[in-house]
């Protein structure tokens, strides 16, 4: 039985075309991730866990079988809209699902606000998507810059922290990141006495690391990601900075990157809406079913594109697959809860998820969970108007 | 900024000016002496740090060695890169246009890329120090600095005198420089120029590999990560004067002192700092400071 189910996982997985007598038309779903570039890995991670959801459901969501129309973004702004319309003309996608980049999702939100066909973002956390330009047909089942850094915020407050030097690139996710770590650490009783800041992607710290040294702050905040993220925690150690000022940052800064940063993490305290060792009944059973998938673990991107499958599901459930019931399938997905690994959450009004974000440690190359950073966050969802 | 502080950031400065001249070296060099637009040159880069990442346990399996012998089996591959590289695709590009020029060599870095997505992976890797120059040395009681990155330092300042050398008092040196300026003339006097010229553009590859490779363990290796060096590069490369290598020097030490400072007292505008101090340098000399021939 086990045997049969994993052929047929990974036969839905491949896409290859599973011989079923048909009721109603194929739902084509858009996947605009990127197969390559700097991102390329996180684009698998949410193409996986999508997948997966959809093939747990033999490859059906409400009684439709689920076609995939993807394109690589390259997680190329300048691509991006060509690219959605390919999707959309060429394709002519039902439902469009991406993607990594802010800039990209961003572009894509506005074909999505002009043509009205549903978008689900699985990770762009720029506040826009469910800020200004939020609509009625656009939902994210990851999160928004603003939440990890505002409850790292609370969590540095309670600690009796009094000042702090916050440290990013200068782009959208990182002045968003660090803007939610002010609001909630200057509401808890802390200053941030100094925002030092980079241009994207500039990884040459030195002379920023010698600005704090030289401030003696209590503690440091920083949002930094990826191959930045990596080198920033091992400069700040080998400054000698670790020693004597505390560094906290949003968990991009240790998800992902752990093998390469070595002994320079252990310890740091990231926050993050995932950790990797949630132990739930409903994190241990996907994370089982994602490795028997795919033979590797998963993490928070994996994560979630499975949601944003759920969120689909939940959507086309109530509509029993008639999409051309617009209002009802935002609607169901609005009011849904969604049962994911990470916890179960709902969506804000502006269509972000309300989730608890963890306060998680690194011990021995994994993102270990010490708690709960703050319960049931809501972005504020600036300036969106429906 | 008290004088502690400031003492420090022009360590910062010197030490980022260092190792931009040790990557931007090898550019200049293809570019002023053989006239080549190379913007593959950050690919080499890339590829050296990759190098520092995954031969170590190949090296460290074949020849019991440690880093200092995987730079010099780095070393090696690259010139035979570098050697192989000219005979099937550069030596075609000489007499062409630039446009095509920077064609080719675009398309090299996407090849490169695709290799390195291929062969590795696309995931972010450190590298650590050899054992030797892991420690660190106190600066005042503000923080201190690692003996790798004053390591670092020293390769570059070996390597900018080791060039000067070579180009000034040696025969080989003497070969280059004229053939940069009278290619045919040189031929006529019985020189091999095109071995010269293969010679060049091999010890090019082999700087900007030894850049990446001696540059890992203090930038990590990731992808795309010799995109950004190579905008940079070129920035010390045209300020310098294309084809000077103490110009490069002098270039790439300013570039690092504006970039330090910026970000200190300019953060704001720290993004286009470097820049503007190339446009202002070129409104005063179009050629750069020192035009070599």
């Amino acid at each position: 039985m086990n045997v049969i189910r994993t052929v047929l996982i990974a036969a839905a997985v491949l896409g290859a075309p599973l011989a079923t007598a048909q009721t109603a038309p194929k739902l084509k779903v858009g996947l605009m991730l990127p197969a390559s570039g700097t991102y390329a890995a996180l684009g698998t991670a949410i193409e996986n866990g999508f997948k997966l959801y959809v093939a747990e459901h033999g490859g059906k969501l409400a009684g439709r079988e689920i076609e995939f129309s993807q394109v690589d973004d390259e997680s190329d702004p300048a691509k991006a809209t060509d690219n959605v319309n390919k999707l959309i003309k060429r394709d002519s996608v039902d439902v469009l699902v991406g993607s990594v980049h802010s800039g990209v999702a961003m572009a894509m939100a506005k074909v999505a606000r002009d043509t009205g066909t549903p978008l689900i973002v699985p990770n762009a956390g720029a506040a826009a998507v469910t800020g200004s330009m939020c609509a009625p047909n656009i939902f994210r089942s990851s999160f928004s810059n603003w939440q990890p850094g505002y409850a790292m915020g609370e969590v540095m407050a309670l600690k009796g922290y009094k000042s702090a030097v916050t440290i990013t690139w200068k782009y959208a996710a990182g002045d968003e990141s660090v803007g939610g770590f002010k609001d909630a650490f200057e509401k808890g009783g802390g200053k941030v006495i100094k925002e030092l800041s980079l241009a994207f992607p500039d990884v040459e710290f030195q002379a920023l690391l010698t600005e704090i040294a030289a401030a003696k702050p209590d503690a440091v905040y920083t949002f930094f990601a990826g191959g930045g993220a990596v080198k920033f925690v091992k400069d700040y150690a080998a400054a000698g900075l670790k020693k004597s000022t505390p560094l906290y940052g949003a968990g991009f800064l240790t998800d992902g990157t752990l093998e390469a940063q070595g002994a320079d993490a252990e310890g740091l305290l990231t926050t993050l809406h995932y950790a990797d060792d949630l132990g739930t009944p409903r994190d241990n059973a996907f994370r089982l079913a994602y490795a028997k998938a795919y033979q590797i673990q998963p993490d928070v991107y994996a994560v979630q594109g499975y949601d944003a499958a759920q969120m689909l599901a939940a959507g086309l459930t109530a509509v029993k697959g008639d999409l051309s019931k617009k209002a009802e399938f935002n609607a169901a997905i609005e009011k849904a809860k969604i049962d994911s690994p990470r916890g179960a959450f709902t969506l804000s009004r502006s269509h972000n998820p309300v989730q608890d974000i963890y306060l998680r440690k690194v011990v021995g190359k994994q993102n270990k969970l010490v708690g709960l950073a703050s319960r049931a966050l809501a972005d504020p969802g600036l300036g969106c108007r429906m | 900024m008290d004088l502690g502080t400031f003492l420090i950031q022009c360590l910062n400065a010197l030490q980022y000016g260092l190792l931009l001249f040790l990557v931007a070296s090898g550019l200049t060099l293809i570019f002023g002496i053989m006239g080549v637009i190379n913007l593959a040159h950050g690919s080499f880069y890339m590829i050296g740090a990759y190098m520092a990442f995954a031969l170590a346990p190949i090296v460290g399996a074949t020849f019991g060695g440690g880093f200092f012998v995987t730079l010099l089996v780095g070393l090696v591959l690259a010139v035979l890169l570098g050697y192989g590289l000219e005979w099937a695709f550069f030596s075609f590009l000489y007499d062409r246009d630039h446009l095509q020029q920077v064609l080719m060599t675009y398309g090299l870095i996407l090849v490169f890329e695709e290799l390195r997505s291929l062969l590795l992976d696309d995931e972010v890797h450190g590298v650590t120090p050899p054992a030797v120059l892991s420690g660190t040395l106190p600066l005042g009681e503000l923080m201190t600095y690692p003996v790798y990155r004053l390591f670092v330092s020293g390769v570059c300042l070996a390597l900018a005198v080791g060039m000067y050398l070579v180009f000034t008092r040696t025969r080989l040196g003497m070969m280059i420089r004229a053939g940069s300026t009278h290619r045919e003339m040189v031929q006529s006097l019985g020189i091999d120029i095109k071995f010269l010229y293969r010679i060049v553009f091999a010890a090019g590859v082999a700087i900007a590999v030894l850049a990446g490779m001696v540059a890992a363990p203090v930038s990590s290796v990731y992808p795309g990560m010799g995109n950004t060096v190579l905008i940079v590069c070129f920035v010390v490369v045209v300020i310098g004067g294309v084809g000077s290598i103490g110009g490069a020097l002098l270039a790439a030490l300013l570039v690092g002192a504006v970039d330090t400072f910026g970000k200190v007292l300019l953060p704001q505008a720290a993004g286009v700092l470097v820049y503007v101090l190339m446009a202002l340098i070129l409104l005063w000399k179009p050629q750069g400071l020192f035009r070599a021939g």
